[in-house]
């Protein structure tokens, strides 16, 4: 047992952290570290000028999409070689934020469904950053329950045999900046609800896509709601077999807990370093036992995370897939982030309240922490389809039983009351 | 990076666990328990023969002279099996004292008879209900006797020696705590079987009259001897609360899967569904946490008493969250003599406790956080 890179680990280590070094916009290094959460704003730059130039710079070179193939703009790198990148380009890592979504699901889909072609066409650009794209997925009436969309696709009238798409989605990250989209659709609400769904990517240029910013509730605008009126889409333009939206969509999920699922922080540092530092009745928080013990549950659980990741890794290192273990990243780490803003709130007491960054404690970290944690238990999966996630495909529990599973889908009640 | 155990280690945990499947059924702890016996016999001569219960002691001392990542493989196979014998206190603790502070000896003396079986160890160190600091131990010593009493004391009935913390009467402060080794054999020890929430492990009080000790290392180094020692045993005990997690967790999953109720199996609930994930979620955390715990454990690394501290919070919370919940998912069956889920809950409730509770393992934790980010 050790932490220790093989020898071939270490020889690619070294080779990526010259390739950093040499290259890197170190000018930034300090304002990306203290970056606010949620957000980055790096007083004067631009971010989105920022991370495109960093993105190109890397594929340039052949260090973007390290996992991806050569032809498409990748590396061919080998899933240990993804993650001791990522360990070393931190923190720089941070301007990778807006192309998550097209590297790690959109990329990934059309790299499963798209024909070559369109590969060769779009992927090097998505690598590259030249290109964002983003996933239109989640509808008013489709979140946990995505295959309840309602957006829907039927073929044009004029035998061109084009889609065309009406309907709304919403919780879109990054669909004001976004380029390209991949897009789920229902084809056919006359069959049971997964079975009448049907994958597109398409340009958010296309004419007939307006796109609204949401306001969040923490004041921010990362996510949109994107409405379609008429929005014609080319054949060619689908992914899969007309109906097979949801087995296409499961890909692209996949990749999104992975992605979401890793090295997700949980405050522990931050407030530990607060507790250090700041009064209590009974002198240091650090030395009050009540605050110790709430201190160590949450370090436990962030170590425990930590190191759950390294058996990850380990199993990577050894050319093996992870287990489900995996699993647990984004269940524990939501949570516990939440319970940790609101003590080093009630910490801070009624200076708590404070939250510009120019005064707050710790910049407002805190203040944002509290404010923004309430999305991360409910984006990418809520807490709640997580342990349904566990308990049935790590566990072997039983399904749920669904009572619209085997209804035609425009024969399911949408309203409690009737 | 290769946080894992070896294939050896593997298959030295899937050897301790087909051996225990055999001699240790819940069957025998049940009988332990039903019976009010001290420990099964028949299983520690098993033990013995396996060489499990000598597994880091030096082969010049009879034992196998392996690391302690194996001995973390066997004690969460100990752990998952709720073996009713007294391995923690002769293998986790008097093996460990004798190996940090014990004289060549002492070493020739006992080593050799705790890894044939032939002896059994344990360490006596509560007096009153609390927390045991420095001034809590008022055990006396002068002149090499000891007087005064222990209690709740693992396997206190029937071990051959223990390990006793005392001190010169009067002080109040670590440096006045030394170390001795007592043969329980003499008649100034006095020994009560004392009723505990798991009777499947034994506890007494023991009662030293001007009974003789002899010193186990330097005298005044005993609280800073015994702090390393309960850090080794804490990462020992560890692996067996994850064990025991383990198990407690497949239990409840078996029996959600086939219990049926409202014309359903009752694991299809997500009332019961949600409970089982986080049963898993704190299984999980902890044994990585141990994994941590076991890494410096086994390399000797500085990081040690921040490792062990972690790795027995996580394991007390998963081992105790496990257990209750074992008992919530089988309902009032779970509540009977006849299920099983008992056994665990109170074992579980009985490791959080041997070693110290969790209050002060937390406060360790934080304490050694601290003293590290102050050092960086």
């Amino acid at each position: 047992m050790n932490f220790d890179d093989t020898p071939a680990e270490a020889a690619f280590r070294a080779e990526v952290r010259a390739w950093i070094a040499a290259n890197a916009p170190t000018e930034l290094k300090t304002a990306l570290e203290s970056a606010g959460f949620g957000s980055l704003d790096m007083k004067g730059v631009d971010p989105m000028a920022a991370s495109k130039a960093w993105q190109k710079k890397k594929a340039d070179a052949g260090w973007a999409c390290l996992h991806w193939p050569k032809d498409y703009g990748g590396r061919g790198a080998t899933p240990i070689e993804r993650v001791i990148w990522g360990q070393e380009e931190a923190p720089y890592g941070a301007l990778g934020g807006i192309f998550i979504i097209g590297h790690g699901m959109c990329g990934p889909t059309m790299m499963a469904f798209a024909s070559e072609d369109q590969k060769r066409r779009y992927l090097p650009p998505l690598a590259a950053g030249e290109e964002i794209w983003c996933q239109l997925f989640s509808e008013p009436a489709g979140g946990s329950d995505l295959a309840g969309l309602r957006t829907r696709a039927e073929p044009a009238t004029d035998g061109s045999g084009d889609w065309i798409i009406n309907g709304q989605k919403i919780w879109t990250s990054g669909a004001h900046y976004s380029d390209m989209a991949i897009l789920i659709t229902r084809t056919d609400p006359t069959v049971p609800k997964h079975k009448g769904l049907t994958m597109f990517f398409l340009s958010m240029k296309t004419p007939g896509i307006e796109i609204r910013p949401i306001k969040q509730a923490n004041g921010q605008s990362g996510f949109n709601e994107v409405y379609f009126t008429d929005v014609r889409i080319p054949d060619a333009q689908r992914l899969g077999a007309v109906g097979d939206g949801w087995k296409v969509s499961l890909t692209t999920l996949m990749n999104e807990r992975l992605s979401i699922g890793s090295g997700m922080s949980t405050g522990f540092p931050e407030l530990f370093e607060l507790c250090c530092r700041i009064e209590t009745e009974n002198g240091l928080a650090v030395d009050d036992p009540a605050v110790r013990s709430k201190l160590a549950t949450w370090a436990v659980r962030t170590t425990g995370l930590k190191y759950t990741g390294f058996r990850a890794l380990s199993a990577l290192s050894r050319g093996e897939t992870p287990g489900p273990e995996n699993s647990i990243g984004k269940l524990v780490a939501g949570p516990t982030m939440q319970e940790i803003a609101m003590f080093a709130e009630d910490l801070q007491a009624q200076a708590g309240v404070i939250s510009d960054p120019e005064i707050a404690t710790a910049n407002g970290r805190f203040q944002a922490m509290l404010l923004r944690s309430p999305a991360t238990r409910v984006e990418g999966g809520t807490d709640e389809i997580l342990r349904n996630i566990i308990a049935e495909r790590v566990l072997g529990l039983p399904a749920d039983i669904r009572v619209d599973k085997d209804v035609p889908f425009n024969k399911i009640p949408t309203s409690a009351r009737n | 990076m290769n946080f894992e155990f070896s294939d050896d280690q593997k298959q030295m945990a899937a050897e301790a666990r087909r051996f225990l499947a055999a001699k240790c059924p819940t069957t025998v702890v049940r009988a332990v328990l039903d019976h009010g016996l001290p420990y099964d016999q028949a299983l520690w001569v098993g033990l013995a023969e396996m060489g499990f219960l000598g597994v880091v002691i030096p082969e010049a001392y009879g034992g196998l002279g392996l690391g302690y990542l194996e001995l973390c493989v066997i004690a969460e196979e100990m752990g998952r099996a709720l073996a009713p014998v007294p391995f923690s206190s002769s293998v986790f603790l008097a093996t460990e004292f004798l190996l940090a502070a014990g004289s060549d000896a002492q070493k020739a003396a006992w080593l050799p008879r705790l890894a044939s079986g032939g002896a059994i160890g344990t360490f006596a160190h509560a007096e009153r209900a609390g927390a045991v600091t420095p001034k809590a131990i008022q055990l006396s010593a002068a002149d090499g006797r000891l007087t005064g009493a222990k209690t709740a004391v693992p396997d206190g009935g029937v071990a051959d020696f223990a390990i006793v913390t005392a001190r010169p009467a009067g002080g109040s402060d670590a440096r006045g705590v030394s170390l001795f080794l007592v043969d329980l054999g003499q008649p100034g020890v006095t020994r009560t079987t004392l009723q505990t929430i798991d009777p499947s492990r034994g506890h007494a009080r023991l009662e030293f009259n001007d009974a003789v000790a002899e010193p186990l290392g330097a005298p005044g180094e005993g609280w800073s001897i015994l702090e390393q020692v309960l850090d080794r045993a804490a990462v020992l005990t560890a692996f067996e609360q994850i064990g025991g997690a383990d198990r407690a967790l497949e239990m409840a999953r078996d029996y959600a899967l086939e219990r049926m109720a409202f014309g359903r199996p009752i694991g299809s609930f997500q009332a019961i569904k949600h409970m089982l994930a986080d049963m898993y979620v704190s299984a999980t955390l902890a044994r990585s946490n141990g994994y941590y715990g076991a890494w410096a454990l086994s390399t000797g690394a500085a990081e040690l008493p921040e490792a062990a501290a972690t790795a027995r919070v996580s394991a007390t919370q998963a081992f105790q969250h496990c257990a209750k919940n074992n008992i919530q998912v089988h309902g009032g069956m779970g509540f009977t003599w006849a299920f099983d889920c008992h056994l665990f809950y109170r074992r579980s409730n009985l490791l959080a406790l041997n070693l110290g509770g969790q209050s002060q393992w937390e406060d360790k934790l934080i304490a050694r956080l601290r003293a590290r980010n102050a050092a960086a």
